[in-house]
């Protein structure tokens, strides 16, 4: 079955396709954030360079977050309209499982974050398993000065990944034992995407597009205020 | 026969519409946020865009159903690109882009003022030209000549507020909620609008409106006369708003010899200045239309019957196209 795979819970943009023989085509861009001008192009171009219909795609998966909140419902929004349009299931895959799938063969463990802004991240610790990695703990936006001292706690080595480690690697690299997740695979990759999606396909562990739901781990801004205002 | 599919998404309404030919309307499906905002006494930009991500699959699956039309039948794709909340737009033209792409359709990108120009159109498709259009919602308030398709003119504006911002901000300091618009001219229905004359300034300057002052001016004199009624307090503010609107959109059909006067946008809802505006049209002898209630507020079907134009004229919009939160609509220079 023919996975599509779309990215955009960062400054990435990143589309990927494939199936049983894993990835064929991906795409990514992290410059100046276009994300909704670039990505239907870069489908179509994927389309065009595999000799592939969209009609021809089994499943549609998407980067579900947590991330940039805008970026990401544009992949959400592209995601449920080809899954509409083409009549086929979805897959919803968490941002910090895709940040943390290249550090599958790693003994440490796994610390996936994405950069949150203001001075969070979003984070969730992983290990690796037989053929992947394993979620053992729910995602959450923190401080990363704070996400750091619960690791240093910990005792563990751990291995920390994706944008969030990047931007904060001073705050991760002072505590012992911690190694930071190479640069190069700081976005969450839509061909990591497609390979975890694929076996959930076969496994028929889909949903319809209106049970996709963005992980967005925080209130909208509004709704904080007025919290605020109402204790006040 | 040419069936387009709309989607609006460019403030706080999730629309999907399909529509035959630029005036024949199968299905206009708008669902509305405005209780999500209302708590805030404006429309809250994130939860908007939180709002339409999750709406806007089944408001387009609606709309098809409603139509009676399934994927096949659908010609092009066509989205609200700018203006409005970036947020908001980008939603509605990324998933309107990944259906003409999914369905190999053309993709057409539409000005959400032209869209509104056109709002009158769809319903009263021999309207002649020229036209004064009378743009007037919550973010905006335009005097626009309608030359011809895709041909306008920029008469005058708004300098501060739009007039809906001001029903909204005169509806908030007397307690009357979001949003305003509705809020005020029921109430007006049982008040007195002779109570109190409120002169917006630049009533008799030019083409262009004013409104900030005014509702300062209603603030002053609720002040000074704690005891007046809210009522009438209303109903004054709200004849003002309409003399002034209808005053420079009469001076504007004379000017440009008019064949007649539309109304567009959410605050031609207002029972008032639909009343009026149809009077100066009668007393100068030209047509006077006004779109229904659901063509005047934020509604997909206005933007698929755009593009069926557009599609004539310009054809179809690229697929990196955009969302451009400050687009303006390309007026010839005057």
């Amino acid at each position: 079955m023919l996975v599509l795979g779309i990215e955009t819970a960062t400054p990435q943009v990143g589309v990927a396709i494939g199936g049983h023989e894993g990835v064929i085509a991906s795409f990514h861009t992290a410059r100046d954030r276009r994300h909704a001008e670039t990505l239907a192009p870069a489908i179509q171009f994927l389309c065009a360079q595999t000799q592939l219909e969209l009609n021809d795609i089994g499943v549609v998966a998407v980067d579900i977050g947590p991330g940039l909140f805008t970026g990401l419902r544009v992949g959400l929004a592209t995601a449920k309209a080809v899954a509409h349009a083409c009549k086929v299931p979805m897959i919803g895959i968490s941002s910090l499982d895709l940040a943390a799938f290249p550090a599958r063969f790693s003994d440490r463990l796994i610390v996936s974050t994405v950069d949150a802004r203001r001075g969070e991240i979003f984070y969730a610790t992983y290990r690796k398993t037989a053929g992947g990695i394993q979620r053992i703990s729910e995602p959450h936006v923190d401080h990363p000065e704070n996400v750091a001292s619960q690791l240093a706690a910990h005792g563990e080595d751990c291995l920390v990944v994706g944008d969030g480690a990047q931007r904060y690697a001073e705050t991760f690299e002072k505590m012992r034992g911690v190694e930071i997740g190479q640069e190069g695979f700081r976005y969450p990759n839509a061909g990591s995407l497609v390979e975890l999606a694929h076996p959930r396909a076969l496994r028929e562990e889909f949903v319809p597009a209106s049970e996709v739901t963005p992980l967005y781990l925080r209130a909208p801004d509004a709704r904080i205020n007025w919290q605020q205002r109402e204790r006040s | 026969m040419t069936v387009i599919l709309g989607i609006e998404t460019s403030c706080d309404e999730t629309a999907a519409a399909v529509v035959v030919d630029g005036h024949q309307v199968l299905a206009n499906v708008v669902s509305s946020q405005v209780d999500l905002h209302a708590r805030y006494g404006g429309v809250v930009p994130e939860i908007a865009g939180r709002a339409h991500e999750s709406l806007l699959t089944p408001v387009v699956a609606e709309a098809m159903v409603e139509a009676g039309v399934t994927d096949n039948d659908i010609d092009a794709v066509s989205a609200t690109h700018g203006p409005g909340l970036i947020g908001s737009l980008l939603i509605g033209v990324s998933a309107a882009k990944a259906l003409a792409l999914g369905w190999n359709v053309p993709f057409i990108g539409i000005n959400h003022h032209e869209a509104h120009l056109y709002a009158a159109l769809l319903e009263e498709p021999d309207l002649e030209f020229p036209l004064v259009v009378m743009l007037v919602s919550g973010g905006h308030t335009m005097l626009i000549e309608f030359q011809d398709h895709g041909q306008y003119r920029l008469l005058g504006a708004t300098v501060d507020d739009a007039a809906g911002e001001a029903f909204d901000k005169v509806a908030r300091y007397l307690g009357l909620g979001y949003p305003g618009g509705p809020a005020i001219d029921n109430l007006s229905q049982t008040g007195d609008p002779t109570t109190v004359t409120f002169t917006p300034p630049m009533r008799n300057e030019g083409l262009n409106f004013s409104f900030s002052g005014l509702k300062t001016a209603v603030v002053n004199h609720v002040r000074q006369h704690p005891d007046i009624a809210t009522a009438d307090v209303a109903a004054s503010f709200q004849a003002a708003v309409v003399d002034v609107l209808t005053h420079k959109a009469r001076i504007a059909a004379r000017e440009i010899g008019a064949k007649g006067i539309c109304l567009a946008g959410g605050v031609a809802a207002n029972s008032e200045l639909r009343e009026k505006t149809l009077d100066i049209c009668v007393e100068d002898g030209i047509q006077g239309f006004l779109p229904s209630r659901a063509m005047c507020t934020d509604n997909a079907a206005m933007v698929a019957a755009t593009a069926w134009w557009r599609l004539q004229s310009d054809g179809e919009s690229p697929l990196d196209l955009g969302a451009d939160p400050n687009l303006r609509l390309p007026f010839i220079e005057s």
